[in-house]
């Protein structure tokens, strides 16, 4: 199958000129990087909206655009869960009930606010896995770009990868997080703008939602469905056989909506940082609630198309077809690559490829501007060499070494994508455990934030419990059908789940659970340490209440939220 | 810090757009490059939606800067 495109001299100027945009931004903000708070947290000078676009930009990767356009084609409108369900809900509460902790703290990382909130070692424990995450996120992603770009513009694998580290790591280096956040808003636009038009060409293409709708019906009944499983969502949930998705609405609700949306969008430092870069703590708070709503309608750029493809796939006269593996499978993440090929043109071909370069790279720099924050102020300052009563040396020298990290951070990265083409299941693996380190940390966040009682001793063991039962769940159980050892079941097999999907939702509430319940009994049993008065600002209950008087009424958090939440519950009455 | 994104993101939108218009135009007339898009010319179409979208960034980015100004 050739999944080769033929770029002409328009696509090619149309990357040129993004890429330029992208280095004289990194260029233009050269000049402002004087300390290393101006370089790591961006001076906290960020407008609400541009944070906010970067908020969810950050987690618009090329892999979740490809992934989540693969998962329209499998699972239809049931992908929509990661977004209405999923992420919408968490990044409210985010806004809502953790900001004003996470921002009025002015700690600087989320490890910096778990060593403020609990102590050194619970710090220790979470800076060092996540710098180790971020690292490995980031190989990946790489590895992935220069496959892409091998297979699609038939570039060498070699040069795509050093090409592409370098583009990120000029930009980052310049300009830091604050180049890397205006990048993504930039970002944000040439992907909504290069998509578009393949979701009004493939829609056109089967007549419109209606058409959509009929042309399913036959292809899905086949496969054993209800004729509207794929463009309904909560429908056919209320058994795990009847929707392809494999899981019960209580299983989407509790590990897809509760645990794993609110591990990620509400612990992941990479997400957080967004909006603690803002300029006040209402732009703070504001920052996920203005994403959310760009956010809601995403599926329909993404995840739409991959349903259409689904017609097409099983319309012979299209002549449409997905890449297949080894194993004579097809390759789901190739589905918005082959939609770009069925339909555009030379021109705006150009600016779909761009925009999928653009979110790859976007990626990168995402996890390298974060890990040379956490690597700076949580292990290099805390570990390595603590601040000296000499302010302006130390500024330059923590500005230095944060500028070393980032040199460092895409090496690494580097060494990692190789090791991932030569080693992929282990990466993929690696990618799994890693998932399951936001379920813990979410419970002992949350308890730190709601709970003056939670201990330093009990979070320690409650994270580390999390993640070994976590991994203890991922060994003992499976996804039917299953080949490999990566997939789970590598300790025995005690229980097949029917999609790889379930078995991952319950991983992260057994891990969540676990950790909550052992935070919880231990934390009677250890003495805190801190008292009421260090707790200010860290924990709800000893925290002045934020009063928004002050703000106008249509700028006040509450009222955004309240206006995303009736916007995400009207998408989910329509597509019930 | 420093710069005001929606001056690029309105200079880079306005040069796609006139790009991809005049490109449109000029292959207007060429039924087989625009068969796969059903036809249309998504070239024109796009550009002269990234055109809209360039200059409103670039008004708003030019009025974000009078006010900063006065």
């Amino acid at each position: 199958m050739n999944t080769g495109f033929v770029l002409s001299w328009i696509d090619y100027l149309v990357m040129i000129i993004y890429f330029a945009f992208v280095l004289g931004i990194g260029w233009a903000l050269k000049r402002y990087m004087k300390d290393a708070s101006a370089f790591l947290e961006a001076g906290r000078a960020m407008p609400a909206w541009v944070a906010g676009l970067a908020f969810i930009s950050t987690n618009l990767g090329a892999l979740e655009v490809m992934g989540m356009t693969g998962s329209g084609l499998k699972y239809g409108m049931l992908t929509t869960h990661f977004y209405w369900v999923g992420a919408i809900p968490a990044m409210v509460f985010l806004a809502m009930f953790m900001m004003p902790f996470y921002y009025g703290s002015k700690a600087r990382s989320v490890p910096e606010y778990i060593k403020l909130r609990y102590d050194e070692k619970t710090r220790g424990l979470n800076a060092i896995l996540f710098a180790v995450m971020t690292i490995l996120a980031s190989g990946i992603s790489m590895y992935a770009l220069a496959i892409l770009m091998e297979k699609v513009l038939g570039w060498n694998f070699h040069l795509s990868l050093i090409l592409s580290a370098a583009i990120v790591l000029a930009y980052t280096y310049l300009g830091g997080l604050s180049s890397a956040i205006y990048n993504e808003v930039l970002q944000f636009f040439i992907i909504v703008v290069g998509l578009l038009p393949i979701v009004i060409l493939s829609l056109k293409d089967v007549g419109g939602w209606h058409g959509l709708q009929q042309s399913l019906a036959p292809i899905v009944s086949s496969k054993g469905f209800a004729p509207d499983a794929w463009t309904t969502t909560w429908k056919y949930t209320g058994s795990a056989k009847l929707n392809p998705m494999g899981v019960e609405w209580y299983g989407i609700f509790a590990g897809l909506g509760f645990v794993l949306s609110f591990g990620y969008w509400c612990t992941n430092f990479l997400i957080v940082q967004r909006a603690m870069s803002a300029k006040s703590t209402t732009a703070a708070r504001n920052t996920p609630l203005i994403g959310a709503i760009p956010k809601m309608f995403i599926p329909f750029l993404i995840i739409v198309p991959g349903i259409v493809a689904l017609v097409l796939m099983n319309t012979p006269g299209k002549g449409f077809a997905l890449p297949l593996n080894e194993a004579g499978q097809p390759i789901y993440d190739y589905t918005i690559i082959m939609l770009l090929k069925q339909y555009l043109p030379a021109g705006v071909l150009g600016l779909g490829v761009t925009a999928l370069l653009a979110s790859f790279m976007s990626g990168m720099a995402g996890n390298v501007s974060a890990f040379n924050t956490v690597w700076t102020y949580d292990i290099y300052q805390s570990y390595i060499r603590p601040v000296t009563k000499d302010k302006a040396s130390d500024d330059k020298h923590y500005l230095f070494v944060g500028r070393m990290a980032t040199i460092f951070g895409v090496i690494v990265s580097i060494a990692a994508a190789y090791l991932a083409s030569l080693f992929g299941n282990i990466m993929d693996f690696l990618q799994t455990i890693f998932s399951m380190i936001n379920a813990p940390l979410f419970a002992v966040i949350f308890l730190g934030m709601f709970w003056k009682r939670a201990t330093g001793h009990a979070a320690f063991t409650g994270l580390l419990m999390g993640f070994f039962v976590a991994l203890l769940h991922h060994g003992l159980t499976f996804p039917e059908g299953a080949n490999t050892l990566v997939k789970g079941g590598w300790i025995a097999h005690l229980h097949a789940y029917p999609v790889e999907m379930a078995q991952n939702f319950w991983t992260a509430i057994f891990a969540c659970s676990t950790s909550a319940i052992i935070t919880v009994f231990l934390s009677f049993m250890t003495t805190q340490k801190k008292s009421d008065n260090e707790l200010k600002g860290l924990v709800y209950a000893l925290t002045p209440k934020l009063n928004e008087e002050a703000v106008p009424w249509y700028n006040r958090s509450s009222t955004l939220a309240i206006i995303v939440l009736t916007l995400v519950s009207i998408l989910t009455i329509l597509f019930w | 810090m420093g710069i005001d994104i929606k001056l690029p993101i309105g200079l880079m939108f306005t040069i796609f757009g006139l790009l991809l218009t005049v490109f449109g135009f000029a292959t207007r007339l060429d039924a087989g490059m625009y068969k796969p898009s059903l036809g249309i010319n998504v070239n024109l179409w796009s550009g002269l939606g990234m055109l809209v979208l360039g200059v409103v960034m670039l008004v708003l980015a030019f009025f974000s800067r009078k006010s900063k100004a006065s």
